[in-house]
């Protein structure tokens, strides 16, 4: 399905990413993990075409999406929908007008600019918004939501594009441990509901033993481990995050430990 | 924690509802906007063109034929251009010089008025309103007017000009400013204050190296702004390239070439300042170390 061959980042001298390859069958959650600079976002700017790569392919049902131009990339763009750490809503914009910026690939600018939306996409907004646990929030700007609720309308905006896959960067590192347990459950959930394919940076190895399916370590732009979230042991870890023996993930953990993880799936109730 | 109250809250088809409506009153509103737009520049276009003594229709096809003049002669006597341009070099110089110095007083005069009227930095808060009118007043007279009335007290020359000029640029450039300041972090200020600076020391090293840059470029298209108004300030008396301008360019006197010359000296002027003020400002926005 998604075949990444030899992609490579130089900025000027140093390699961002150096040679990565890997290769998806199905949709699955994948998590990437990494220390800061690791190349983790670079790799998924390029994926999503925000950056471009020095040199290598990467082909999604057999295209190579790396060499698409103009309205091709755009539209590419529009169906690998992008998370971000920041959120990067419009803050002064209304919920649902952020929402509805998932499918302006498809809207003309004009259109856009009147705020000429067709009905049955705002109503598909606001049923999104509702999946998500936030549709009283509608009518309010962006800006004037929590840092877990800008997320989960970063997230339904994702959705409005109705992608193949979505790309999450660092999407819990600015969020308070409840609202990072929120936000990722809303993502899994996306993943086992819709089948779509889940690409997520993340910076906690707890977090990406629960929710991935695959686990893929990088280290100085290199893929350094590739399996499942069962074979991640703190050896290995050690090894992704180039630390000695003092290296002891409970001391960063941010997990909720004592929370169960059924919770997820009242995830609305948690805030 | 609004969702806890979940289910005291609205059903969805009431947000959708809710929703709907809202965005059709503001389709309306931009709808209402858009032609009360496009009357208001319809009507007032009947009204100007009505008062106007020419009509704008019948003297459409002779726009050009001024330029075209102007043009025509200077191309005709192309051979004389730069002996004018050497000409009036000095009286360009003179002309940036007065802008130069009305840029650098009027800025230090923004400078100050800016910081005593930012909310969040004044010195006397309760004095804001105060500053913010003293700004008002010297943004709202023309330079032109204090121009002729410094000269008849002061008499003709670049004197007069600059303090026109300067005078207008310390409020224009102290709004400018003070908008800057609004968008400064206020955290390295806190910094400062908790270990014991006094307001000056507070305002420069604490606000000034965060708004430093975006001064620099407001100044410097004041600057750009300047050269030009200190030419028209040439005009009524107080020298410059615009005295010479006002000799050159008056009809019939088949001195046409040499308002093309100056012209061309103003035009490279401006490009000349505007190359400079780009490449300092990268400078100090990315830091003197960085290429």
């Amino acid at each position: 399905m998604l075949d990444v061959e030899n992609v490579t980042k130089e900025f000027g001298a140093t390699r961002a990413v150096d040679r990565v390859s890997f290769a998806v069958e199905r949709p699955g959650f994948i998590g990437i993990i990494g220390r800061s600079g690791a190349g983790k976002s670079t790799f998924l700017r390029m994926v999503n075409r925000l950056t471009d790569a020095t040199t290598g392919a990467i082909r999604f049902r057999g295209r190579d999406v790396l060499a698409l131009k103009g309205a091709e990339k755009r539209a590419w763009q529009s169906d690998c929908a992008m998370i971000f750490q920041q959120f990067n809503l419009v803050p002064r914009m209304d919920v649902v007008s952020n929402v509805l910026h998932g499918t302006l690939n498809r809207r003309s600018a004009l259109a856009t600019f009147f705020n000429l939306y067709p009905a049955e996409d705002i109503h598909r907004a606001i049923d999104i918004l509702d999946r998500l646990g936030i549709a009283e929030q509608a009518a309010k700007r962006a800006e004037a939501l929590s840092g877990g609720q800008q997320q989960r309308v970063a997230i339904a905006r994702a959705l409005m594009q109705d992608p193949q896959i979505i790309l999450a960067d660092e999407p819990i590192a600015s969020l308070d441990p409840m609202n990072a347990q929120v936000v990722m459950d809303a993502l899994r959930r996306i993943h086992e509901e819709d089948g779509r394919m889940v690409i997520a940076n993340l910076h906690t190895l707890d977090t990406a033993r629960r929710y991935c399916d695959r686990v893929i370590g990088m280290r100085d732009g290199r893929i350094v481990f590739d399996g499942t979230p069962e074979q991640l042991t703190t050896g290995v870890a050690r090894d992704i995050y180039g630390a000695d023996a003092s290296f002891s993930e409970a001391a960063t953990s941010t997990s909720l430990a004592r929370l169960d993880r059924p919770a997820r799936a009242k995830e609305t109730e948690l805030l | 924690m609004t969702e806890l109250s979940n289910a005291g809250g609205p059903a969805v088809p009431d947000i959708r509802a809710d929703y709907m409506a809202l965005t059709r009153r503001r389709r309306a509103y931009s709808g209402v906007l858009l032609i009360v737009f496009v009357a208001l520049m319809a009507a007032g276009f009947q009204v100007a063109d009505d008062r106007n003594a020419g009509g704008f229709r019948d003297g459409l096809h002779n726009i050009f034929a001024f330029p075209a003049q102007v043009i025509g002669e200077a191309v005709e006597k192309a051979a004389l251009l730069p002996g004018h341009l050497v000409k009036f070099f000095p009286a360009l110089v003179e002309t940036i010089n007065i802008a130069a110095v009305s840029t650098l007083v009027g800025a230090l005069a923004g400078l100050v008025l800016s910081l005593l009227s930012t909310r969040g930095l004044a010195r006397f808060p309760r004095l804001i309103p105060l500053f913010r009118r003293i700004m008002d007043v010297m943004r709202a007279i023309p330079e032109i007017v204090i121009a002729l009335v410094l000269i008849f007290v002061l008499g003709g020359g670049p004197v007069p000009a600059m303090i026109a000029i300067a005078f207008h640029t310390g409020g224009a450039l102290g709004k400018l400013f003070s908008e800057v300041n609004e968008n400064a972090d206020l955290k390295p200020v806190e910094g400062l204050e908790s270990v014991g600076a006094s307001w000056i020391q507070r305002m420069g090293l604490g606000v000034m190296p965060q708004v430093a840059p975006n001064y620099l470029s407001y100044a410097l298209l004041r600057f750009e702004i300047n050269i030009r108004a200190s030419a028209i300030l040439g005009f009524v008396g107080a020298g410059g390239i615009g005295y010479e301008l006002k000799n050159a360019i008056s009809w019939g006197q088949g001195k046409f070439d040499e308002a093309a010359a100056i012209f061309l000296l103003l035009f490279g002027a401006i490009v000349f300042f505007d190359q400079l003020s780009s490449q300092y400002r990268d400078r100090l926005t990315r830091g003197r170390g960085a290429p």
